[in-house]
């Protein structure tokens, strides 16, 4: 078999980790091959020493069996290498045909930039591999699933025959995720060679030829797609058997808790972003909102914890109107916050995890007496007691950073707080973001056993399977509107992504 | 393998420790100072004797003994240490108190003006001085924080505007005072004064005064706010991490406010206990005293702890009073602000050796992998 990459004994470390050790990657010329492992499992950094963008500290690659030394993106692109990066790297007010020549404007011969010839050349590409893409249209104008074709055809146009893709999935809908998919195949079709970086089985599946696993920066194995099932996939990746639905009873569903009337929010810069937003959450259920990211969702929740000024609308807690409360006053009236930036809102990463524990109500008893001295016997005792019963893996026990913790445990420090201060309505954003598997399982099932305790959860999560799984109603955003509430078990993860690309279904409730 | 390994260990201990990194800052400080009055053709020892001499009271070139100097050091170190709290109190808030020398002058100014008019009891005199100088201080500190807090005024650019107003504001109130000249006023009365007889008797008559009680009341007090009271929490909790406290429903507006007016009441102190235990009589400034600024470089040595700005606050009150002693050893008295400039621009060290030591854990994990 032909190789179109070779990458055999890569080691990469850096301060403190091994982000690859002895991994090899082999890769038949014009397959679909697909990279899989949890996030940290050192996917990304293989896959950025192949473009060039890390130098590895030992170990050889070969480009179809040649050895090559890739110093730096420039070299990866002469070798035909095009990476379709997770963050698009395009610049917003130009063209889309003036972002995929940038850094090799065609000149004529006085030196003048001939963009006309390039939009010619962009059209003819778009159309052989079916990308309809407008050449002309200017970037900030098009769909976040047209600007990723707008980095597919930037490496189209750089002659590339391998393309890498980076997480494309992340942040599409569902229907614009089965057109990437679609995308990939003609690519193959075509003669591309193809890798897929991914922790997402069923894109897998869809069009994957074969599997390399990560894990732990270390090579577990590479598969032919077709002889394996998610859950050997899964097993391969995680390092033991996973369970995928968790098991839920019946919502105990009671009175509203948390109420969300006409609400409108502006972000930092004066844009609306929250428009007249309803929503209600009742005692026990776990209310969902599923959208692609930056469609008002960050905005939502930083009008409710009181993040953000609210422009328009009124919030009620337990019937109190909290829409111009302090931060202060909606935590002690019982508003609980799981934050989606854990390092920017939930965590101060100097302070000791019995700090952290604290950090809501430590001016008040039982840590702090009246004359307002700190109970720091108290806080580490409270503290030890949630990292037994939360199962956080920290070195130091309760006087371990913060900071030195690994993601997942730094998130159930963060849940151990806000389920320990036991509030009446919690706000989670994307809890499992960046997560492994084992710590996913846990947060999830944790957000789930608040629910039967009659607290009221609002849950905001990019990733459509967690909404699914434990919502108990799902509420669609679109830009910063609801567009429909449903019953989990009325809706298809289909009508979803529909609504989430801003259409209405009839007949909803909401 | 053994002792090898427990040395690493024992280096990378002592190089991520604070403390231990101030320490080798300060000694490469005097070590670069020693090679520079070598350069310039004097004999480094008789800096090293000054130093001693300043610290210890004995002169070792003639035998003599005087514990004044002693007396001195100590006295010379109470500025620099409540200045040094100054700065250190407002960056464990997260902020930059470049405003301790306003806060200085103002804490001055007004300990000279109850000084001269104030109420000439005995105790209460004195005592009514110093707290005018800690509020005012306060004051000159706290409208920073508040500036800071509601209209997000940098804290850097007010505080060294507000320098140059106590400045002349101070020249302008102390040219009222009683019996004013160009440069000093009248002597203050006696019942202003924060001399105290037994310090002078075991000090053979040093400047040492209750000043020094007072800055160590400060250290209680500044290790007593930061690490155990529930109002240090919330501003550690802010100055580590502004939004998360703000998320957390930490008053983070207040903490600001607060810890620019607690920074600025140190500062206060400090100019109080200048004006009425270092002079008898009331100065009508006309440059700044540095106490201030000195500070900044204090709490960077001190890493913003108690104990490490008092450390500090020391040593460049010892470096202070040495200055006299070097030049009658023919040593130029620069000398010692080189040495201060060289601690400080060593401090910066501390990213390098960050740098280094995890350029260090990644040569070790890579030599482990390698190896396998």
């Amino acid at each position: 078999m032909e190789h179109a990459i070779e990458m055999i004994g890569i080691t990469k470390t850096f301060p403190g980790v091994v982000a690859n050790d002895k991994v090899t990657l082999q890769v038949a010329d014009n397959e679909i091959h697909a990279l899989l492992g949890e996030n940290g499992a050192g996917k990304s950094t293989l896959m950025s020493i192949l473009f060039g963008a890390y130098n590895a500290d030992s170990g050889t690659i070969r480009i179809h069996g040649k050895n090559v030394d890739i110093k730096d993106p420039n070299v990866a692109t002469e070798l035909g290498i095009g990476m379709v990066h997770q963050h698009f790297k395009l610049v917003h007010n130009y063209s889309v045909t003036e972002n995929i020549v940038l850094g090799m404007e065609p000149r004529n011969r006085f030196g003048i930039l001939n963009i006309g010839q390039a939009e010619k050349r962009v059209a003819q590409l778009s159309d052989t591999y079916g990308l309809q893409v407008d050449p002309t249209a200017l970037v900030e104008d098009i769909t976040v699933g047209a600007q990723q074709r707008v980095e597919i055809l930037k490496t189209l146009y750089r002659n590339a025959n391998i393309i890498i893709f980076d997480e494309p999935t992340a942040v599409l809908t569902p229907q614009e995720i089965d057109e990437l998919m679609q995308i990939i195949r003609r690519l193959k079709a075509e003669g591309k060679t193809i890798v897929l970086i991914t922790h997402k089985l069923k894109e897998i599946k869809a069009v994957a030829d074969r599997c390399t696993v990560l894990r732990r920066g270390k090579y577990i194995g590479t598969v032919d797609v077709e002889d394996v099932s998610e859950q050997q996939l899964a097993e391969m990746m995680v390092g033991r058997a996973v369970q995928f639905e968790i098991e839920k009873s019946p919502a105990q569903i009671g009175e509203v808790v948390l109420s969300i009337q006409n609400l409108s929010v502006a972000d930092q810069n004066g844009h609306v972003k929250v428009r007249d937003l309803s929503v209600e959450v009742h005692r026990g259920e776990i209310v969902g909102i599923a959208g692609v990211d930056g469609n008002g969702q960050t905005e939502l929740l930083y009008g409710i914890s009181g993040l953000s000024p609210v422009s328009s609308g009124t919030i009620l807690l337990n019937g109190e109107d909290i829409t111009h409360a302090t931060i202060r006053k909606r935590i002690e009236l019982g508003l609980g916050h799981i934050p989606e930036d854990r390092q920017k809102h939930g965590l101060i990463s100097d302070f000791s995890i019995s700090e952290n524990c604290v950090l809501k109500n430590y001016y008040k008893a039982p840590y702090s007496n009246a004359y307002g001295l700190l109970d720091q016997t108290k806080m580490a005792e409270d503290a030890q007691a949630l990292i037994e019963q939360f199962d956080i893996r920290a070195g130091q026990g309760s006087r371990t950073a913060a900071g030195s913790l690994s993601g997942g445990n730094q998130q159930k420090t963060i849940v151990a707080r806000e389920i320990h201060l036991s509030p009446h309505a919690m706000l989670v954003a994307q809890p499992t973001r960046g997560l492994d598997v084992g710590a996913i399982e846990y947060i999830r099932q944790r957000i789930l056993a608040e629910r039967d305790k009659g607290r009221a959860i609002l849950l905001i999560s990019f990733e459509l399977d967690e909404i699914m799984n434990l919502c108990d109603r799902i509420a669609t955003i679109s830009k910063g509107s609801i567009v429909g509430i449903f019953a989990q078990h009325e809706v298809t993860e289909r009508e979803i992504g529909m609504m989430m690309a801003g259409s209405k279904r009839d007949g909803g409730n909401g | 393998m053994k002792p090898a390994d427990t040395r690493e260990s024992f280096t990378s201990r002592m190089l991520s420790s604070d403390g231990a990194v101030s320490v080798l800052v300060v000694l490469l400080g005097f070590l670069v100072g020693t090679i520079l009055v070598a350069l310039v053709g004097k004999n480094p020892l008789n800096m090293y004797k000054a130093i001693f001499q300043s610290l210890s009271g004995y002169n070792i070139d003639n035998g003599k003994m005087n514990v004044r100097y002693i007396g001195e050091t100590l006295n010379y170190a109470v500025p620099f240490i409540l200045c040094g709290f100054s700065m250190a109190f407002a960056a464990r808030a997260g902020l930059f108190n470049i405003g301790g020398e306003g806060q200085y002058i103002m804490g001055l100014t007004v300990a000279q003006v109850i000084g001269l008019l104030g109420p000439n009891v005995p105790g209460l005199h004195w005592a009514l001085a110093i707290i005018g100088a800690m509020l005012i201080g306060a004051a000159w500190g706290g409208i920073v924080g508040i500036l800071k807090a509601k209209y997000e005024v940098s804290e850097v650019v007010s505080t060294i505007m507000l320098n140059y107003v106590a400045l002349y504001l101070s020249r302008i109130i102390c040219l009222q005072l009683p019996g004013a000249s160009t440069y000093k006023t009248a002597n203050f009365p006696e019942t202003a004064l924060l001399s105290n007889g037994f310090f002078q008797a075991i000090t053979n008559n040093s400047m040492l005064n209750n000043g020094f009680f007072l800055m160590g009341l400060a250290v209680v007090v500044y290790w007593f706010i930061m690490e155990k009271t529930n109002l240090g929490f919330g501003l550690r909790a802010t100055g580590f991490n502004r939004e998360a406290a703000r998320c957390s429903g930490i008053p983070v507006v207040r903490s600001i406010a607060i810890s620019m007016a607690i920074a600025g009441a140190f500062a206060g102190l400090a100019g109080g206990i200048v004006a009425l235990g270092s002079f008898r009589y009331g100065r009508v400034l006309s440059g700044m005293d540095n106490y201030g600024f000195n500070g900044i470089a204090v709490a960077l040595v001190g890493n913003n702890t108690a104990i490490g700005t008092m450390l500090a606050g020391f040593l460049f009150g010892m470096l202070k009073n040495a200055q006299a002693l070097m030049q009658g050893k023919q040593i130029p008295k620069e000398i010692t602000f080189i040495i201060q400039g060289l601690i400080v621009v060593f401090i910066a060290l501390r990213s390098a050796i960050a740098l280094y030591l995890a350029w260090r854990s990644k040569r070790q994990l890579q030599k482990e992998v390698l190896a396998k």
